[in-house]
């Protein structure tokens, strides 16, 4: 049996548009991948069974978003690489995800605050793909909406919840925005710059409701679109990807 | 007609079954997760093909981490299987997007006596065990990935509603 995503990417595309499409399509499968890998350490991690099944949830949700983008990159490309070679056999330098989806979890507040800013910022990046004239990326991008919907109401829930709550859980989610917060300027840039306002009014309504206050430092972190990571994406990606490297080709 | 009562089920070759049978075969299989739910009342088959002597099977998936979807590719190859056909490819097709608008009216029945709400906007979920109104959501995120978990406020049940997309 093959499985194939059939392609249907516009035809008569130059080669530098293709290469173009590639390095897009990329950068979302690894901000995905990463994150999905991230989420998964929490499972059977958490102090409740519901937030337990909601995060194994997302995970699988971003999963299946990545694998179908490598799939998608891969076809692209047509040099027969798989969604597994573009998951395990590319180095840090080689990803290209955002610098947010990568840092630790942290605590269960931090953890909230990094899927609101990324959740926020996939709900503009889908709304504006699902129109792609690329319709596997359309595709792609208008089942992924739907998800992000919910994974925003879950984690916007939460971080208000939280912000809102008592003293303690106040003063750990100001905690978490104002340890990431340096992470958030990276997503709008370049092209995406035109998803920055509609985030904006999104956080911002947000934190009106969990009385969150918006970091005064502009101190602003770059670098994962072009693979210059922090520290902690070489260990992720070691034990994410182990297995392959030391068993290369071994399935399930 | 049930896959196995196939006419001549061992000898026939896929150039002589007709479509319709053909397409009969994968709509017997059903989802591992919802075992009441056949792929078509899903809405997840999306064709069957013959090109050659070879049954192409397309599908969409229901969601984009959908663990079921490898299990489901091996069912329908196995169910071919079973009627004499060997040469089953599957492809998987992502536009459009697959939606809980394209599970059938018979889908949304058996969902309901399964015990899972059918796939209504959340404001209009019944409890599938007594009809009352207004359940309360426990969480967002049920037993599954396309399932939230809501308890009746009525009866006091907890069930699992299956989210609109």
């Amino acid at each position: 049996m093959t499985n194939q995503i059939t392609s249907t990417a516009p035809q008569g595309t130059s080669p530098a548009d293709a290469g173009d499409r590639i390095t897009t399509l990329l950068a979302h499968a690894d901000d995905n991948m990463v994150l999905a890998q991230r989420l998964g350490e929490l499972i059977s991690n958490t102090a409740e069974l519901e937030i337990d099944i909601a995060l194994g949830n997302k995970a699988l949700d971003h999963l299946g978003v990545a694998r179908a983008l490598y799939t998608h990159a891969g076809s692209t490309e047509g040099e027969g690489r798989t969604e597994d070679d573009l998951a395990m056999f590319r180095t840090e330098r080689d990803y290209t995800n955002l610098l947010l989806v990568e840092q630790p979890n942290g605590d269960f507040a931090h953890t909230m605050v990094l899927q609101l800013f990324f959740d926020a910022y996939q709900m503009e990046l889908w709304k504006d793909l699902s129109g792609s004239p690329d319709l596997t990326l359309g595709g792609i991008a208008a089942k992924a909406l739907k998800e992000a919907t919910y994974h925003l109401r879950f984690s916007s829930g939460w971080v208000i919840r939280l912000g809102d709550g008592t003293e303690e859980s106040h003063h750990r989610v100001q905690d978490g925005v104002d340890a990431l917060w340096r992470y958030t300027s990276e997503m709008f840039e370049g092209a995406a710059e035109k998803y920055r306002s509609a985030w904006t009014t999104s956080i911002e309504a947000a934190f009106v409701d969990a009385n969150l206050e918006i970091p005064s430092d502009p101190y602003q972190r770059t670098g994962g679109r072009g693979g210059f990571h922090t520290e902690h994406l070489g260990f992720l990606l070691a034990e994410m990807q182990w297995m392959q490297r030391s068993y290369p080709g071994l399935q399930w | 007609m049930d896959a196995a009562e196939l006419p001549g089920a061992a000898m026939v070759i896929a150039a002589t079954i007709s479509i319709v049978s053909l397409r009969k075969v994968a709509a017997s299989v059903v989802d591992p997760e919802i075992p009441v739910l056949t792929i078509d009342d899903l809405g997840i088959l999306r064709s069957v093909e013959l090109d050659q002597g070879r049954v192409i099977v397309t599908i969409t998936p229901t969601y984009s981490g959908c663990p079921a979807i490898g299990q489901i590719e091996d069912d329908i190859v196995t169910a071919f299987e079973k009627v004499g056909v060997e040469d089953v490819e599957v492809e998987t097709v992502r536009f459009p997007a697959w939606s809980t608008d394209w599970i059938s009216e018979d889908g949304h029945r058996k969902l309901s006596e399964f015990g899972t709400a059918p796939p209504v906007p959340e404001p209009d979920v019944l409890c599938p065990r007594c009809d009352a109104s207004a359940p309360k959501l426990i969480a967002r995120f049920g037993s599954t990935a396309c399932k939230a978990l809501m308890v009746c406020s009525s009866c006091g049940e907890p069930f699992d509603y299956f989210k609109q997309f």
